[in-house]
C-alpha cells in the first residue's frame, strides 16, 4: 500500500513537471501582457522598460527555469493584471468553485444514479424515456446555450433567482461560504445545475448500461431464485457491483468541473478560479496562468489517486490481484 | 458551540438581507472590474471613472465635460512656465487627516516614480511649490497652455495615509510586494468604499464630509462587474441592477422595448480608423514585391473611397455610428467641425487612382483586426475587406483577441490594421502625438502610429501645438495638421462609434461622451 502511494506520487511529480513544460510552450502564444498594463498614453520607451524588468524578452527556458525554481520555493510570482501574489487570488477565489463543483457534482450523482437504476430496472417504461430524452438534451446542448436558457426563463421571465453572483456569503476563516445564506442557495442553483448537467446524464447513461450488464449476470439470476426480495438483489447486489466505472468516471468528472467551469462561471459571473484564469488569458497574465495550470494538474493527481485508492475499497478482486502476482512464482 | 456560532451568523444574514434593502441603493454593472484601486496604476477611461468616485483631482469634468474646479478653487498662470492654484479649505480625506498643499506635492512625486501610468499627466510638470498651506506654484518644463486640462486624470493622495501604509510606490508588478493602494483607497471624493472583493462587488456610501453640494439622492452604491453581455442584460432587464454599460448593440431594440427601462445612446469620443504601413519599402504581406503601394498617396485614397462608411454605421452598426472626417471626435478639444466633411464613397474613382497608380490589377494586402476591443471590430473588418475586394484589393484579415492584436501591430508587424483612439486628456494633441506624429522612441512619440505614417508637416505642427499659448492660434495649428493628413491619406478615419448605456427609467443620470459614469449625478426617484 505504502510503496504504491509512493509510486504514485513519483508519478504524480513527473505529470507536474511535464504540465509545467507544456504550458510554458504555450505561453509564447498569449500575446502581449504590457499593452494590457499600460494605458494608451504610456510611450514605448517605458513599455520597453517593464518587458524587460519582467523578463518576457529572454528566452523560454530561461523564464522556464526561473518559474521553476521560484515554483518549488512556493512562489509564484505577481499578477500582472492585479498586481497582487497569485497565490494569494487563488486561495480567495478557490472556495467559489469548489463550492459550485461540489454542488454540482453532488446534483450530478443523487439525481443521476437514481435516473440511471430506474432506467435500468424498467427499460421502455415512459418515465424512463423521459429520463433518456432528458439526458439526451443534457448531452448535446452546450454548456452557455443551457446557461442562457435559464436565465431567460428564471431570472428574466420568472424573476425567481438572480442571473449573477455568489449572493450574500459568510467568512469562516479565508473560506468564504454561499451555502449559509437563502440567496446563497438561491444563487448556486442554476449554475451547479447547468455546470452538472452534463455529468448528470453521463452517470445515469453509465449506471443504466452497467446495471443492464450486471442484471444479466448468474449470481442475480441465483439470487432472485434464492428468493431475495427485489430491493436487496437490485441496490444490494446489482447496483453495488456497478459502481466501481461510475467512480472512475465521477471522480475524474469532478476534476474536470473544477478545471473547466470556466464556461459556467464566466455566463453567471461566478467569482471563481474558472473567471480567474479566462481574464488571466485575455490579458496574457503569465504569472497567473501558470500557477493555475499546475494548481490543476495537482487536484488531478491528487484525485487521480483518491480513485486509485477507492478501488482498493470497492473492489476485493484488486487486492488479490495484487497478492498473487507477488507470491504466486517461486 | 462553534455550530451555534455559525447558526447565530446565518440567521443575522439573513435578518440583514431582509431589512437593508433601501429605495435609494443604486446597482450599476459594467463590463470589468478595475484591477486596481490604486489612481496610478492604469491611465484607462474606466478605471479612472471608478476611482472618480472616491479620489479627485485638482482639477475636475463637469456634466458637459467642461472643465470644474476640485481640489483647487481658483488658478491663472502668473508667468510663462508657472501656474499659482489655490486649493480647497476645509477638506478631508476619508479617514479624516486634512487636505494641504503637502499632498499634492506628495501626489508628484509618487505619479512620477517607476511603476506610475500617469506620468504622461505630470512628465511636463518640472516641480511643485509650497506657497503656504493651500496655495502652490506648478512650474512647469516650458509653456504648457493645457495644464488645466491635463490634470484633470491626476487624482491627489494622502501623503500620511501613504506613509503610514506602505503605498508610497505606485503599485507595479515589478516591486514583488503587495501594496496597500491596490485593495484601499482614501481620498476626498464624494463616495467612500465600504467593502471590496475585486472581481465580485464593491458597495460605497457616501462621504458625510464632502465638500461638494451633493446632488444625488443615494445611499448605497454596488457595482458589480459582469462580463458576459448576455448576463449583464438579463441582470438589468431582471431587475437587479439599475443599470448597465455597454449595452450590446444588436440588444438594445430588446432593452428599449422592456417595460420600464431605456438605452441611453449618444456619440463616444472614440474614433475608429485604419493603419496603413506607409514607411516600408515592401509591404510585410503582400504580393506586390520589392515596392510598397501603400507608399503612394493615390493608393491610400483609393482604399478610403473603396470604404462605404455609411453602409458600416447602417448594417455592421446599427446605426449606432457617426462617419468622420478626422482624427478626433467632436467634443475633443481641437475638432474642427469644417473638417469632418468625408470625401465620397467612390469605388469607381478607387478604380481609376490604382490603375494610375499601376496596380490596376489590384493587389493583396494583409489586415489585421481585433475581435474583442471595440463595438463589432471584427464586424467592421470584414465589410472592409468585402469592400477592397471590389475595387480588386484582396485582404486577408487576421483578426484576434486584443493582447494579440496589439502585440502583433506595436512591433510594427502590419501592413493594414483597425484601431481606435479615445484621448485620455480630451485633447486633439494626444492622436497627434501618439499616433499621426513620426514615430520616435526616444522622444515617445508615435506610438502608436504603428504604419510608421511620416509627414514632416505635422510633425512640426504637431511640436507647435505643445507649446501655444494663445488659445485660438492653437486651434488653426491643430485644424492645419488635420487638414495635412486628411489631404495626405495618413490613417482612414472611419467613425465615432456611439456608446450605450441601459438604464431603469426612474434613475436620473448624466451621459457624457467620455463614457464614464459619475454616480455623483444620479438621482432615484
Amino acid at each position: 500500500m505504502l510503496v504504491f502511494i509512493i509510486q504514485r506520487l513519483g508519478q504524480a511529480a513527473i505529470v507536474m513537471l511535464a504540465v509545467a513544460v507544456v504550458s510554458f510552450s504555450l505561453f509564447n502564444f498569449v500575446g502581449d501582457p504590457v499593452n494590457n498594463m499600460v494605458g494608451i498614453e504610456t510611450n514605448e520607451k517605458e513599455r520597453s522598460e517593464i518587458r524587460e524588468s519582467l523578463g518576457l524578452d529572454d528566452p523560454i527556458y530561461v523564464q522556464f527555469f526561473s518559474f521553476v525554481g521560484n515554483a518549488l520555493r512556493g512562489q509564484f510570482g505577481v499578477s500582472y493584471r492585479l498586481t497582487r501574489p497569485v497565490t494569494e487570488i487563488i486561495v480567495e477565489r478557490m472556495p467559489a468553485t469548489l463550492e459550485l463543483s461540489l454542488v454540482a457534482a453532488v446534483f450530478a450523482l443523487l439525481v443521476g444514479i437514481p435516473m440511471g437504476v430506474y432506467t435500468a430496472l424498467y427499460p421502455g417504461n415512459w418515465l424512463s424515456n423521459i429520463f433518456l430524452t432528458v439526458s439526451l438534451i443534457g448531452i448535446s446542448l452546450p454548456t452557455f446555450v443551457i446557461g442562457i436558457l435559464l436565465i431567460l426563463l428564471f431570472s428574466v421571465n420568472l424573476g425567481w433567482l438572480p442571473s449573477f453572483g455568489r449572493g450574500e456569503t459568510v467568512s469562516i476563516g479565508w473560506w468564504t461560504s454561499g451555502l449559509f445564506s437563502i440567496s446563497g442557495w438561491k444563487a448556486i442553483i442554476m449554475p451547479a445545475v447547468t455546470l452538472g448537467l452534463f455529468q448528470m446524464t453521463l452517470i445515469m447513461r453509465l449506471v443504466r448500461a452497467e446495471m443492464l450488464e450486471v442484471l444479466r449476470t448468474d449470481y442475480i439470476r441465483f439470487a432472485r431464485a434464492r428468493g431475495l426480495p427485489n430491493r436487496v438483489v437490485n441496490f444490494g447486489h446489482a447496483l453495488k457491483n456497478t459502481l466501481v466505472p461510475v467512480i472512475t468516471i465521477a471522480g475524474l468528472q469532478l476534476g474536470n468541473i473544477i478545471a473547466f467551469s470556466i464556461i459556467v462561471e464566466t455566463v453567471f459571473q461566478w467569482p471563481g478560479l474558472g473567471q480567474l484564469i479566462i481574464q488571466a488569458i485575455q490579458f496574457a497574465d503569465v504569472p497567473m496562468m501558470a500557477a493555475y495550470l499546475v494548481m490543476i494538474a495537482l487536484i488531478f493527481v491528487i484525485i487521480n489517486l483518491v480513485v486509485d485508492l477507492l478501488y482498493y475499497a470497492v473492489d476485493p478482486r484488486m487486492r488479490i490481484i495484487k497478492v498473487e502476482s507477488s507470491d504466486a512464482d517461486p | 458551540m462553534k455550530q451555534l456560532k455559525i447558526i447565530f451568523t446565518v440567521l443575522v444574514v439573513m435578518l440583514a438581507s431582509t431589512f437593508s434593502v433601501q429605495a435609494n441603493t443604486l446597482k450599476y454593472a459594467f463590463r470589468i472590474d478595475a484591477n486596481s484601486l490604486d489612481p496610478y496604476a492604469l491611465a484607462e477611461t474606466f478605471t479612472l471613472a471608478f476611482q472618480g468616485l472616491f479620489y479627485e483631482p485638482l482639477i475636475g469634468r463637469g456634466k458637459t465635460l467642461e472643465v470644474v474646479p476640485a481640489l483647487a478653487t481658483e488658478w491663472k498662470p502668473i508667468s510663462e512656465d508657472t501656474w499659482r492654484f489655490k486649493l480647497r479649505p476645509n477638506v478631508k480625506f476619508h479617514d479624516g487627516s486634512p487636505f494641504t498643499a503637502d499632498d499634492v506635492i506628495f501626489s508628484l512625486e509618487r505619479a512620477k516614480k517607476d511603476g506610475s501610468d500617469v506620468e504622461y499627466v505630470v512628465a511636463d510638470i518640472a516641480a511643485i511649490n509650497k506657497i503656504d498651506d493651500l496655495t502652490i506654484d506648478i512650474v512647469t518644463k516650458g509653456p504648457y497652455p493645457i495644464l488645466p486640462q491635463r490634470l484633470t486624470t491626476w487624482y491627489i493622495m494622502s501623503k500620511t495615509w501613504a506613509e503610514e501604509n506602505g503605498a508610497v510606490d505606485p503599485s507595479s508588478v515589478k516591486l514583488e510586494v503587495r501594496n496597500f493602494a491596490t485593495t484601499n483607497a482614501n481620498g476626498t471624493g464624494p463616495f467612500m468604499i465600504k467593502s471590496r472583493q475585486q472581481d465580485v462587488s464593491t458597495v460605497l456610501v457616501p462621504n458625510p464630509n464632502w465638500w461638494g453640494e451633493v446632488e444625488h439622492n443615494l445611499t448605497e452604491i454596488i457595482f458589480t462587474p459582469i462580463k458576459s453581455d448576455a448576463t449583464r442584460v438579463a441582470a438589468l432587464l431582471s431587475g437587479e441592477v439599475d443599470m448597465i454599460y455597454p449595452v450590446p448593440i444588436q440588444d438594445v431594440d430588446r432593452v428599449n422595448k422592456a417595460n420600464g427601462l431605456k438605452v441611453l445612446q449618444g456619440p463616444e469620443m472614440r474614433i475608429i480608423f485604419l493603419h496603413m504601413d506607409s514607411s516600408r519599402d515592401e509591404l510585410l504581406e503582400s504580393n506586390i514585391k520589392g515596392a510598397n503601394p501603400l507608399k503612394d498617396v493615390r493608393v491610400r485614397r483609393a482604399i478610403y473611397q473603396a470604404i462605404d462608411v455609411d453602409a458600416i454605421r447602417d448594417k455592421v452598426m446599427r446605426g449606432a455610428s457617426a462617419p468622420a472626417g478626422i482624427m478626433v471626435a467632436p467634443g475633443v478639444v481641437g475638432y474642427d467641425e469644417s473638417l469632418n466633411q468625408r470625401f465620397p464613397y467612390d469605388p469607381t474613382n478607387s478604380k481609376s487612382l490604382l490603375a494610375e497608380s499601376g496596380y490596376a490589377d489590384g493587389f493583396e494586402l494583409g489586415m489585421d483586426c481585433p475581435n474583442d476591443r471595440y463595438v463589432n471590430d471584427e464586424k467592421i473588418c470584414i465589410a472592409i475587406v468585402g469592400f477592397l475586394a471590389r475595387v480588386g484589393i484582396k485582404v486577408n484579415l487576421l483578426a484576434q483577441t486584443r493582447s494579440k492584436f496589439f502585440e502583433k501591430i506595436q512591433s510594427r508587424n502590419t501592413s493594414f490594421a483597425l484601431m481606435g483612439w479615445s484621448p485620455l486628456t480630451y485633447d486633439a494633441q494626444s492622436p497627434l502625438q501618439a499616433v499621426m506624429s513620426t514615430p520616435n522612441k526616444a522622444e515617445g512619440i508615435g506610438t502608436y502610429n504603428v504604419g510608421g505614417y511620416s509627414n514632416a508637416g505635422i510633425d512640426v505642427l504637431t511640436k507647435a501645438v505643445a507649446v501655444e499659448v494663445d488659445l485660438v492660434k492653437r486651434q488653426q495649428l491643430i485644424s492645419a495638421a488635420m487638414l495635412v493628413h486628411k489631404n495626405d491619406f495618413g490613417h482612414i478615419p472611419l467613425h465615432v462609434q456611439a456608446l450605450a448605456w441601459g438604464v431603469r427609467d426612474n434613475v436620473d443620470l448624466v451621459q457624457r461622451a467620455d463614457d464614464s459614469f459619475a454616480p455623483r449625478w444620479v438621482v432615484i426617484k
